[in-house]
C-alpha cells in the first residue's frame, strides 16, 4: 500500500508491487463514463420524443397516453397532495416491511443455522414456504389482517424474511472451521466464537440477503396494494386504470421507478460496504 | 528435566459411515520443558492429527494427552498452536488480530493494544498494523499469525509446518527469527516439518514418524547454537544426521 515513502517494509518483504503515478487527461479519466451517460440521455430523449409524436397520431392515446400528459398529471397530483399522500404510504410499507422481515430473517438465520439438528429438520419446510409465490398469500393476509397497512407490511416482510434468512443461514454454515478453531485455541467459549467469528464471517451473506431483498420489499408492498387497498401507489394505479386514465397509470409508474431507483442506490451503498474486506483466498 | 507434555497410547480414528480411518495408533511421546522438538515425517503420517490432539482441538479415540501432569480435555491458553494455514480474521487488521487472544481473556483495551503493538513490531510488521490480511504477502501473514500466537503468552508452542508455503529465502529468515524469539521467551516448542534440514537446524531433538505415527527414530541434536544454515551444511555431524534421517524416511515409505 503505502510502502513508497515513510513506511519501511520489514526485511524479506521488499519484493511487493511497485506503484507509480500515471498522468491522464480529463478525457482518459472520464471519457467512457461521459460517453455512456450522454448516450443514455440521448436514448431517453429519443424515446420520449417518439412517444409524444406517436401518441394520437399512430396509436390511440387511450392506450399509451403521452409524455406531456403524464408530466401534467404528475404536476397536478403534486399540487393537490395526492402524490405525496400515496407515495408516503407505500414508502412506509416498504421500509417497515423490509425492517421487520430483515430483522426476523437475520435472527432466525443465525439461530437456526447454529443449531445443526434443528436446521436439518426444518430445512425442507422452509424451502417449501419459500417457494410459495407470496402473491398467493395476499388473500389469506387480508382475512387475517384486514386491508389496512398491516397487510402490506407483512406481505413485504414475508418476502424479505426468506431471502435474508436463507442468505444468513448459508453465511453461518460457510464459516471457516479454521477461524473457529483459532478462537477456541485462544480460550474462547461458544459465545466468543459466535460474536467474534460467526457474526462477522456471515456478514457477507447477511448483506447479500439484504441487498437482494430490497426490491422485493417494494414488490410485496405494491402487490398488496393492488390486491386490496384504499391508499398507496398500487391503489392509485388501480384507481386510474379503472377510469381509463392511462396518464394517471403511467404517472404512478414513474413515481414507482423513482422509488425503485432510490432503493437501488441504497443497494449500491451496501455493496460497497460488503466489498470493504474480502476473504484471503480471493 | 521434567516432562511437560506427554501422550499415552494415543489413538485417533476418523469414522465415516461404517468404516473408520486410523490416523494415529498407540502414539506415546514425552516432551521436556524448555526443549525444542522437531517432528519429521512424510505427508499423511499423522503429524497434523498429532498436533491437533496435543492442542486439545480434537478428542483422542483412545489414550490421553497430559499437560503438566493433568489430563488435557480441551484447548488450553498455555498451549499456542500455529497452524499450517493462516487463520487470521480477514475482517480485522493486523493489530486487532494480534490482540485477539488478549481480548478474549478480558484484558483492558489500552493494555492489549500496547502488547499487540510491541509484538507486531517484534515480528517485523511495524507500520502494517492497520492492514487487512489480504493486503499482506504470505510471509507477512505468517509473521502476523506468529505474533498472534505469542500474544496469548503460551509456555508451549505447537507449530505445523509453519513456513512450508514460503520460498526458501524467506523460510530461512523466519526460522532464524523464530529461534531468536524462542530463545528470549524460553517456550517449549513442538515443530512439525517434512524438511530434514529445517528439522536439524531448529531442534534440540528430532523425532521421525512413520505411518500411523509410529516413532522410527528419536534422536538428540547436539549441534552448537547459534546454528547457521550455511555453515551447518558442511558440518560432519550435520551431514551424518541428515543422511540417517533421509534413510529413515526412505525406509518408512516401504
Amino acid at each position: 500500500m503505502n510502502t513508497a515513502e515513510g513506511v519501511v517494509a520489514p526485511a524479506g518483504t521488499e519484493s511487493g508491487p511497485v506503484r507509480v503515478a500515471v498522468p491522464r487527461t480529463w478525457w482518459q479519466r472520464h471519457g467512457t463514463t461521459a460517453t455512456v451517460w450522454s448516450l443514455r440521455l440521448t436514448l431517453v430523449v429519443a424515446v420520449l420524443a417518439l412517444w409524444e409524436v406517436a401518441a394520437d397520431r399512430w396509436v390511440d392515446i387511450t392506450f399509451i397516453s403521452k409524455p406531456s400528459d403524464i408530466v401534467e398529471r404528475l404536476a397536478e397530483w403534486a399540487g393537490d397532495g395526492t402524490l405525496w399522500l400515496h407515495s408516503w404510504i407505500t414508502v412506509q410499507e416498504i421500509v417497515y416491511g423490509f425492517l421487520l422481515g430483515a430483522a426476523a430473517g437475520a435472527l432466525a438465520g443465525f439461530v437456526l443455522a447454529s443449531l445443526s439438528l434443528v436446521y436439518r429438520v426444518l430445512d425442507p419446510f422452509v424451502m417449501a414456504l419459500y417457494s410459495i409465490p407470496k402473491v398467493a398469500l395476499a388473500p389469506l393476509f387480508i382475512v387475517w389482517f384486514g386491508i389496512g397497512m398491516h397487510m402490506k407490511v407483512l406481505l413485504a416482510a414475508a418476502t424479505v424474511f426468506f431471502l435474508v434468512f436463507l442468505n444468513t443461514a448459508a453465511g453461518v454454515r460457510d464459516v471457516d472451521r479454521g477461524l473457529v478453531d483459532a478462537v477456541r485455541l485462544m480460550g474462547g467459549n461458544r459465545w466468543h466464537v459466535a460474536r467474534k467469528v460467526v457474526v462477522p464471517a456471515s456478514m457477507t451473506g447477511v448483506l447479500t440477503g439484504l441487498k437482494v431483498a430490497i426490491p422485493y420489499a417494494l414488490i410485496g408492498a405494491v402487490i398488496g396494494e393492488l390486491v386490496a387497498s384504499n391508499r398507496g401507489l398500487g391503489y392509485l394505479i388501480n384507481d386510474a386504470a379503472a377510469q381509463f386514465d392511462t396518464a394517471g397509470v403511467f404517472a404512478t409508474l414513474v413515481v414507482l421507478s423513482i422509488i425503485a431507483a432510490a432503493l437501488n442506490l441504497v443497494v449500491g451503498l451496501i455493496d460497497k460496504r460488503v466489498n470493504r474486506w474480502k476473504p484471503i483466498d480471493d | 528435566m521434567t516432562a511437560l507434555l506427554q501422550t499415552k497410547e494415543l489413538t485417533k480414528q476418523f469414522a465415516k459411515d461404517d468404516v473408520a480411518t486410523v490416523a494415529l495408533r498407540d502414539f506415546t511421546l514425552s516432551i521436556e520443558e524448555g526443549s525444542f522438538v522437531t517432528v519429521l515425517g512424510r505427508s499423511g503420517c499423522g503429524k497434523s492429527t498429532m498436533l491437533n490432539l496435543l492442542a486439545g482441538l480434537t478428542e483422542p479415540s483412545a489414550g490421553e494427552v497430559r499437560y503438566r501432569d493433568r489430563r488435557l480435555t480441551g484447548p488450553d491458553t498455555e498451549i499456542g498452536y500455529l497452524t499450517q494455514s493462516d487463520t487470521l480474521m480477514p475482517w480485522r487488521g493486523v493489530l486487532r488480530n494480534v490482540e485477539m487472544p488478549l481480548e478474549i481473556r478480558g484484558v483492558p483495551a489500552a493494555e492489549r493494544r500496547e502488547v499487540a503493538a510491541a509484538l507486531v513490531e517484534r515480528v517485523g510488521l511495524g507500520g502494517f498494523g492497520d492492514h487487512y490480511p489480504r493486503e499482506l504477502s504470505g510471509g507477512m501473514r505468517r509473521r502476523a499469525s506468529l505474533a498472534r500466537t505469542l500474544a496469548g503468552n503460551p509456555s508451549t508452542l505447537l507449530m505445523d509446518e509453519p513456513f512450508g508455503a514460503l520460498d526458501a529465502q524467506l523460510r530461512r529468515e523466519l526460522q532464524e527469527e523464530l529461534l531468536a524469539l524462542v530463545q528470549d521467551g524460553g517456550q517449549t516448542v513442538v515443530f512439525v516439518t517434512h524438511d530434514i534440514e529445517e528439522a536439524i537446524l531448529l531442534g534440540d531433538r528430532v523425532v521421525v514418524l512413520g505411518g500411523l505415527g509410529r516413532i522410527l527414530l528419536d534422536h538428540p541434536i547436539e549441534l552448537p547454537r547459534p546454528r547457521s544454515a550455511d555453515e551447518l551444511r558442511v558440518d560432519p555431524v550435520f551431514v551424518a544426521l541428515h543422511t540417517e534421517l533421509a534413510r529413515t524416511l526412505k525406509e518408512a515409505a516401504r
